[in-house]
Parts: structure tokens; sequence; C-alpha cells
């Protein structure tokens, strides 16, 4: 027969066990202490676009298609260029037809669905082109969202999408604020820029960086204090795109106006 | 103990049974947290090796230099020495094995790409030389007068391709070459 004071005791530990949640406990699995530690790391990739270089010309996005294998003419791209053009009386016009594929060979702005705003060369306040790209978060929301962990960073920073296990959910297109998610209109997942990951894990440029003839596109590691992208960036006065979502983006500009968004 | 009250017990427990072992069937053995922890770090891990071994298309400049030192020496000579053999020439993939796989654009709109005239200051664009495809000889390749790989030299006509490599042709002195040439050519 349990005793009363036994039984007061027993019925404290388990009531008092029941409310340890299981995450408590999980602090103390030294292996996942040791994955979530930031630090040590020698290798994380960021990218560094320079809007004064960039003249529109378009031969990132062709090479990116092309290595990438993004459907040529349907209307979806890994990165793409704007034009921005901010007129004397303060109005702000962008355009990035097909991506900018085939670059910008019409002065007019291109307003969607077969119009186009001529603008005149004398009412031209501030011209200029902005590449766009994944900018590879530090907290990706889209790797957040993802309900089934079919995309993920890895270690070098580069966010990818698992093509066997992403379910076409489309939350990731809906997080991403910089909108760089699509559908691949071949293998029906999530499709985004990876850095061309093939590339640099093998010591080459991505494909737009190696296409970029002006030097507008740069990529580099972060964590090496030699290497010239981080040596721009620590020196120079770089912004990235949407701070305010506390994304943490590492696709670092060079003239950026408040105009780009 | 025989009761009916247990039997939901054993089908909820046979409906556990039956959801672990198909999870065990679908999930890759391999998926789990990785580096970045329970928020960002979900995944295959076999995933990354499968993104790395994409195959690589555009191969660079230097890859071309292997065989065609000659014309890598030419452009980056010229003023168009920052620009990439397979920007206008294709990618090399395959290349070497079936030389016709390049697929080369001699377009006009390849040239306009940067040398269709933008008049904006504040870009890189504005400092490029260049021209309206409307009214500077309309339906005429760039290429007929204008020689890519260094254009500072002439281009070549069709009639005059076989005879004299443009290459050999001699540099125009003029301030602005791009000007004076084509025009009396159309």
């Amino acid at each position: 027969m349990i005793s009363r004071r036994d039984f007061c005791k027993k019925s404290l530990l388990v009531a008092g066990g029941l409310t340890i949640p299981l995450s408590a406990l999980e602090l103390f699995n030294p292996a996942r202490l040791e994955a979530e530690k930031t630090d040590g790391k020698k290798l994380r990739w960021v990218f560094l676009v320079d809007t004064h270089k960039c003249v529109g010309c378009g031969f990132c996005v062709k090479a990116c298609k092309t290595e990438n294998e993004v459907p040529y003419d349907a209307n979806v791209t890994r990165t793409w260029i704007e034009r921005y053009v901010i007129t004397k009386d303060g109005k702000t016009h962008i355009d990035s037809p097909k991506g900018g594929r085939d670059g910008f060979e019409d002065s007019r702005i291109d307003v969607g669905e077969g119009t186009f705003e001529e603008i005149k060369n004398e009412e031209i306040n501030k011209a200029f082109f902005v590449p766009k790209l994944c900018n590879q978060c530090d907290n990706p929301p889209c790797v957040q969202v993802c309900p089934v962990g079919a995309t993920y960073q890895t270690k070098d920073g580069v966010v990818l999408v698992d093509r066997s296990w992403c379910i076409g959910c489309g939350y990731c297109v809906m997080g991403c604020p910089y909108g760089v998610r699509f559908f691949h209109p071949v293998h029906h997942v999530a499709e985004k820029c990876n850095f061309c990951y093939h590339r640099i894990s093998q010591g080459m440029q991505t494909a737009c960086v190696d296409a970029c003839p002006f030097g507008a596109r740069r990529i580099g590691n972060i964590r090496d204090p030699n290497d010239p992208v981080t040596k721009v960036i620590m020196t120079e006065r770089v912004n990235v795109l949407k701070e305010e979502y506390g994304t943490t983006p590492q696709v670092f500009y060079l003239g950026l106006t408040k105009e780009v968004k | 103990m025989k009761s009916h009250v247990w039997r939901p017990l054993y089908v909820v427990l046979a409906v556990i049974a039956t959801v672990l072992v198909v999870r065990k069937v679908l999930v890759p053995p391999d998926f789990g947290i990785g580096s970045r922890g329970y928020m960002y770090g979900w995944h295959r891990p076999s995933n990354e090796a499968e993104w790395q071994k994409v195959t690589v298309k555009y191969r660079t400049s230097e890859y071309c230099k292997t065989c065609h030192a000659d014309k890598y020496q030419e452009i980056k000579t010229s003023p168009h020495a920052s620009i990439s053999c397979e920007n206008c020439h294709g990618p090399g993939l395959r290349h070497p094995d079936d030389p016709r796989a390049l697929n080369i654009d001699r377009s006009r709109e390849l040239c306009a790409r940067c040398h269709f005239r933008l008049e904006y200051p504040t870009s890189g664009r504005g400092k490029i030389r260049g021209i309206d495809p409307k009214t500077h000889n309309p339906g005429l390749d760039c290429v007929t007068c204008h020689w890519p790989h260094d254009p500072r030299k002439q281009g070549h006509t069709p009639a005059k391709t076989a005879a004299t490599p443009p290459s050999q042709n001699t540099v125009s002195k003029t301030s602005n070459p791009c000007e004076r040439r084509g025009h009396d050519i159309a």
C-alpha cells in the first residue's frame, strides 16, 4: 500500500517531469551545440555588384540561363537586370524586359502588355542598371517556410533546393522578399540562383561573373580577409537590399539609391 | 482483459506503426538537421553533391586559349579585351569534340547590347560609344565593317573575306573609327 507521503512525492515528480519540454532536454545534445556554432567557418560566399559599372548588356542573364538549364524562352530567370530611370519630375521608371536577357535595346520603358513609355533624354535625372540575384541570406525566409526541408543552407552559406524532395507548395516563392524564386518550367519544383554551386565548388567563378565584361559582378569569400571582394565590402560604402526584413542578405551593392527596391 | 474497450487502442497503435514504417521507407536515410540547426538546416546532405555535379557549360576564355591562342591574344590586346569568348560564341562545352556545337551569334542585336546608344549619364552605359540601329546601316551585320575581335580593325566584306583575313588589316588611326567606317561600305 502506498503511503500518503510517497504518493505526493511521486505525483510531484511525474507532474514536474511532464512540464519539461522535449526541446529543453535537447539543449544537452553536444552534436547540436557543435552544429549551431557559427564561428570557425573558413568559407562564406558573398556577392558584390557594382551598379556604376553595369551597362545592362544582359550577357549575365544569357549565360546564367544556358549554364543552369533554365529554358531560354520561358519568362523566368535566376538572375535579371532592372533598369531604373528617374526623371526630373521625381518619377521612377523601372523595367526589365525578359529579365534583361537580350539587353536593353529600346530607350522606351517597357510598362508591360505591349505598351512602352517614351522618356526624353533631357528629362532624365538618373538612369542606371541594377543586376539582381539570390541574396543567399544568413536568415533565409525561404528556408524557414519550407514545410518539408527541401530547401536548405549549406555550410558555405548557399541556399539550395532539393529537387527530389520539393513538393511544389510555393511557400518559398511567396516568402522571398526579393522575388528570386520561381517554378522551374521543366522540373516543376522551386528554382533559384545558387551562385552556380557546381562552378564555385571547383574553384571557378559563377557563369554571370565570367560573362560580365565590365566587372560589375564579383563573387568572394567574406571569411578570407585577403579576398579582393571582402576588402571592398569592408572598406567601401556598400549597401544591401531590403535590410528592414532582417534577412541579412549577402549580396552587396555599390551605388544603390533609395529608388532601388 | 478481453474487452471491446481496447479495440480503438489497437487501431491507433496500428496506424502509428504504419506511419513509422512508411516514413522509414520514404524518408532518405541521411535526412536530418545539418550544420545550420533546426530552423534552416533540415535537408538531405547528399543533395549538395548532386548540385556540385551539374555540368559546367561555360568553360571561360582560358579554356579557349589552349587551342586558339592567336584569337585570344588578338582580343586581349583590343578594346574588347574584357569580353569573354563564350559571350558571342556560345558555351564551349562540347566544342572540342564537335566543332559545330558552337552557336556563334553575329547578329546586330548582340552588338547593340552595349552599343545601342543610351544617354544615361549616371551609368557606365553612357560612356560607351553607341549607335541607333534604326539609322546606322540597318539590315547590315555589324561584323561586315567592324572586326569584333579588335574593333580598331576593319571587318570583313563578304567578297574579300577569303583574300585578306581581317586580322591582317591595318589599324585605323582616326579618332573615331566607328564613325568613319561603315558608311562608305553600306
